[in-house]
């Protein structure tokens, strides 16, 4: 076989792989060039994080305006520190709210953002200091049969109170 | 009595003492290749016409291979996952498994068995037609002059077919789930592209296919300079070369992923 074909069909094998490489970064990892420079940080403490990861959206009436960025645990509060990444281009009252929510039922958790009615922004470095925790599906169902033995404690004594004057 | 009792034994020591010293023969040889491997990347053509055998000419199995493997992987998955009603997930599930484990993994397999092979036939049967010592004798360096080359374009190949594994298998997907089933294109992507990073998915599944090329052409260049010169001989090491090849990538594929994930 001749050399330049032989050249031709190696550059083609390397342009392929180069090709399949950038594919790969670009549309399945979904490579974004989003530098430091493009969002800024703020931080919000949480009571429970529930099962939230860094890279986790961060989203504000379902938009996609940042990333979880960090999570920490602070030793002082003993409270979940989380570093969110938002972009430059949204910028949000002093007074907003994030809380954790869950896409649908068993899928991934992301902070949602509630714009509140300060007139001021939040700097960046700032912290958000409205914050409700994650819904923690084993907290709910204990507390739900917590109450629901409450409750049904409570009828018993009020049939022995009914009961009691009749006798 | 005692040469009865001791022949078993002394039959398993000359075995393991053999496995040791080839795994030592095979390490001092990669030390040789890397050392010699200055003029086989000087003169470059010989490294690109040993990359078109062994790369180029592999294209063909692996493009099909992966098509049909992303292809199954979109069925079985759907099935699966429409049992739990997260189909919508497909993209994310075909995307993971090909870059983390089935496209490094698979694609190694294919190329030691196309082009592994082909290289411990080559190196054998020009070791058997005394091509290298006649090499040796014109001051040509034998592992300068074949076995670099071929090691080099089998290191660089690995690669470039795992991430072309790859994206075949995630297209072979995209046609069952959303040309075939109707799942939607949107979901698809979208779910893939939140689920999959680039670092610790893409990148450690490319590092993987780098660490199986350098296994896979150390094995097969290493049993073919070191296969007994006779017919017989060439044909047990390409044998060789296709098993051990084979155990090596899922036991490296195994401690890899133990490390990385």
């Amino acid at each position: 076989m001749k050399r330049s074909t032989i050249d031709l069909w190696v550059g083609l094998f390397v342009a392929i792989g180069i090709a399949s490489v950038v594919f790969l970064s670009l549309k399945v990892a979904n490579l974004t060039p989003q530098s430091s420079t493009q969002s800024y940080t703020v931080t919000a403490d949480f009571d429970n994080i529930g099962g939230l990861k860094v890279k986790a959206p961060v989203k504000s009436a379902g938009v996609l305006v940042g990333r979880v960025s960090n999570i920490q645990l602070d030793s002082k509060t003993y409270q979940a520190k989380v570093t969110l990444a938002i972009d430059k281009q949204y910028q949000f009252s002093r007074d907003v709210s994030a809380e954790i929510l869950t896409a649908g039922l068993l899928g991934e958790q992301y902070i949602g953002l509630t714009e509140g009615g300060d007139p001021d922004t939040l700097e960046p470095g700032g912290k958000i200091t409205l914050t409700s925790s994650a819904l923690v599906l084993e907290q709910l169902i204990g507390k739900f049969m917590t109450s629901f033995a409450e409750k049904g404690s409570s009828d018993s004594s009020t049939h022995a109170d009914k009961a009691a004057p009749q006798q | 009595m005692f040469e009865t009792l001791a022949s078993p034994f002394r039959h398993l020591g000359a075995l393991t003492i053999n496995a040791i010293w080839r795994l030592g023969f095979a390490a001092r040889f990669l030390g040789a290749i890397v050392m010699q491997s200055g003029q086989s990347l000087l003169r470059l053509q010989m490294t690109i016409r040993e990359m078109y055998f062994a790369g180029v000419l592999s294209l063909i199995i692996i493009i099909v291979s992966g098509l049909f493997v992303g292809m199954v992987l979109g069925l079985q998955g759907y099935n699966t996952l429409s049992r739990f009603g997260s189909a919508d997930a497909l993209g994310a599930l075909v995307a993971l498994s090909l870059l983390r484990e089935l496209g490094p993994v698979l694609a190694a397999l294919l190329f030691a068995s196309r082009s592994g092979s082909a290289m411990t036939a080559e190196i054998g049967l020009m070791k058997a037609t005394e091509q290298l010592d006649a090499m040796s004798v014109m001051a040509v360096n034998p592992i300068a002059r074949v076995v670099a080359p071929r090691f080099w374009a089998g290191v660089i190949s690995m690669p470039v077919l795992a991430a072309l594994f790859n994206v075949m298998g995630i297209f072979g997907g995209y046609l069952v789930g959303v040309v075939m089933i109707g799942l939607d294109a949107g979901t698809f992507w979208s779910q893939m592209q939140s689920n999959v990073d680039l670092h610790y998915d893409v990148v450690n599944g490319l590092i993987k296919s780098l660490v199986f090329g350098v296994a896979v052409t150390l094995i097969a260049v290493f049993e073919g300079y070191d296969a007994t010169p006779t017919a017989a001989g060439v044909s047990s090491a390409t044998t060789r070369t296709v098993v051990t090849s084979a155990l090596v990538i899922l036991a490296l594929d195994f401690v890899l992923t133990a490390f990385m994930f």
